[in-house]
């Protein structure tokens, strides 16, 4: 079997007496996705944040590509190959999309201390930049600014920033959340088509998408994992349906 | 596009008409205009350096006398020493005064710059307000140690004598003087436009809008703010050595907080974030003072009334008034 790319081990965070993330283990292999779904207040946006690195955990250790990288601040562990999509999209407002791109090409090649050379029309930045636009179906608005921007048409900006960064792993934070029915599924298509070349960890409500990419799911309730497996598994799950799917 | 144009245009204009100004003066005559035109573009300088932190990267500096007033003491300090014939300082090494120029701008550049690594260090630990009051703090401490420098004659402060040497140009006529100080502005604006179009630049006004989104693509936004603030008081500290040039006078009035506010109100008028901003907004505030300070001492009253108007009804400054929203493409 080949290592797990992402590796948490009893991760644990507590904010006085609560307790929102509670001994979580969990693991994301090469080119698959692993979806985390779990009611509001579940804890997800929490352990996301810690796996980030955002957010320091209480108690327990995230390994990335085989290094420890719990002490890692989010620039060190994103220029290692973490990338991660936003729960509220997160971009530089006043820039275009293409911009926002841009920036994350320039992160990328570790070459922000450059004073001189005008960004504008530098096709080092330019076309790997286009490049991940069209790969999220955003290319014909790339010159807009932010502002100007969809709800939807945001999220896929968050996704080609992430990808610009040429990640071994996303962290997606409700990627396909406030989509319209036709939006929603052009996301979990786009997702779809990238898993051969980067493993995902996906945070998610819309359980068609989780059904529909999802190579493993586990469900956390209340900051535990309550059950681990495959799409047939947590189906069949009757501890998963009281707690989670209501039925 | 055209809204692109049009604040070329206006920036071009900008430009002419300070440097029409001292030469029209100096046609008629009327000489004190022409100093009046270096101050405009000693403390126009002042802001350009502001505006880089300011408003291209976010950071309200309440502190940027503390940069002008090192530039000035280091520019007026060494040419004392100089006028003396005494050193500086003989330990460790000697450093003697200096009455040459470039040696002065140097030292205003080296010192203004160190100094503010320092606090630039300490202060982008924070943000929001307790940025902006952990600046002024630095900047009293600093108000408060040329205050008590018997050597340099504490809060009564230093006449110079003589203006600096720049090889091939005399100083000491008011027109060279102003085309200098005025040569230096235009470069420090075009230092500002070359660094906020490129890479940094990129960063840094991610920095401004949203540093979550710097930090999560892997660029650091503190070592990105914390050069932009070091560029950004190095500029002002140059303003400073000029204006003690100028004046021919070193106090510690340059290191008060009047001033710090003075500066941000230079890039408020005229437009933060705008790269001619500064020197709309300097002379709108010379203007003011010569103007209607003729009238009545409390001018500022006046200058209050317009500061109010630009901050509810044009964010933008005049700048944005006149050329519309600042566009990034």
């Amino acid at each position: 079997m080949t290592e797990p790319l992402l590796v948490l081990e009893g991760l644990r965070k507590s904010f006085g007496a609560l307790i929102a993330t509670d001994n979580v283990s969990l693991e994301v292999a090469p080119a698959s996705i692993h979806a985390l779904i779990g009611p509001n207040g579940a804890g997800k946006s929490t352990l996301i944040a810690q796996i980030a690195g955002s957010l320091k955990p209480s108690a327990g250790s995230v390994h990335f590509l085989g290094q420890d990288v719990t002490a890692h601040p989010v620039p060190k562990r994103a220029q290692l190959g973490l990338g991660r999509t936003f729960q509220v999209s997160s971009l530089a407002m006043a820039f275009s999309a293409l911009r926002n791109v841009m920036l994350a090409v320039q992160a990328r090649q570790q070459a922000t201390f450059r004073f001189w050379r005008p960004v504008r029309g530098d096709r080092s930045l330019i076309d790997p930049a286009m490049a991940q636009l069209e790969r999220v179906g955003l290319a014909e608005r790339a010159h807009l600014p932010v502002t100007a921007l969809s709800h939807g048409e945001r999220r896929q900006l968050e996704l080609a920033v992430a990808l610009a960064l040429e990640p071994k792993v996303l962290l997606l934070d409700e990627p396909v959340a406030g989509l319209g029915g036709e939006d929603s599924l052009r996301m979990t298509e786009v997702l779809n088509g990238l898993r051969q070349d980067v493993a995902m960890l996906l945070v998610e409500h819309d359980m068609d998408a989780v059904f529909r990419l999802a190579d493993e799911i586990s469900v956390l309730v209340y900051g535990r994992v309550i059950a681990s497996g495959s799409v047939e598994d947590i189906r069949a799950s009757q501890e998963v349906r009281d707690a989670y799917l209501g039925e | 596009m055209l809204e692109m144009r049009r604040e070329n245009l206006l920036n071009a204009g900008i430009a002419l008409l300070l440097l029409a100004v001292p030469l029209v003066a100096w046609a008629i005559d009327e000489t004190y205009y022409i100093t009046v035109a270096s101050r405009v573009a000693i403390l126009a300088l002042a802001g350009v350096g502001l505006n880089l932190a300011l408003g291209f990267g976010g950071m309200v500096s309440f502190g940027h006398a503390a940069f002008f007033g090192l530039g000035g003491y280091a520019a007026g300090v060494l040419s004392h020493h100089a006028f003396e014939g005494s050193a500086f300082m003989n330990w460790p090494i000697t450093i003697d005064g200096s009455d040459a120029t470039l040696t002065l701008w140097f030292a205003a550049l080296l010192l203004s710059g160190l100094v503010a690594v320092i606090i630039g260090a300490i202060s982008l630990r924070t943000s929001g307000v307790y940025f902006i009051m952990i600046t002024l703090a630095f900047a009293q401490m600093i108000y408060y140690l040329a205050i008590s420098l018997p050597t340099y004659n504490g809060e009564d402060g230093l006449p110079l004598y003589l203006r600096s040497n720049l090889p091939g140009l005399d100083l000491s006529n008011d027109l060279t003087f102003f085309f200098v100080c005025y040569a230096l502005l235009l470069l420090a604006i075009f230092l500002s436009v070359r660094v906020v179009g490129s890479r940094f630049g990129a960063a840094l006004e991610c920095a401004r809008q949203n540093e979550t989104r710097l930090a999560s693509i892997g660029i650091a936004p503190y070592p990105v703010k914390l050069t932009a603030f070091v560029l950004s008081a190095m500029m002002t500290g140059l303003a400073g050595a000029l204006f003690v040039e100028l004046n021919g006078f070193v106090s510690p009035s340059i290191l008060s907080w009047h001033l710090s506010g003075e500066i941000m109100i230079f890039v408020i008028l005229g437009g933060v974030g705008r790269f001619y901003g500064p020197i709309v907004g300097a002379a709108l505030f010379i203007v003011l003072e010569t103007v209607i300070g003729g009238y009545t001492e409390r001018w500022q009253l006046f200058l209050g009334v317009i500061l109010l108007g630009v901050v509810l009804f044009a964010r933008g400054g005049v700048i944005g008034l006149l050329a519309g929203k600042a566009r990034h493409d």
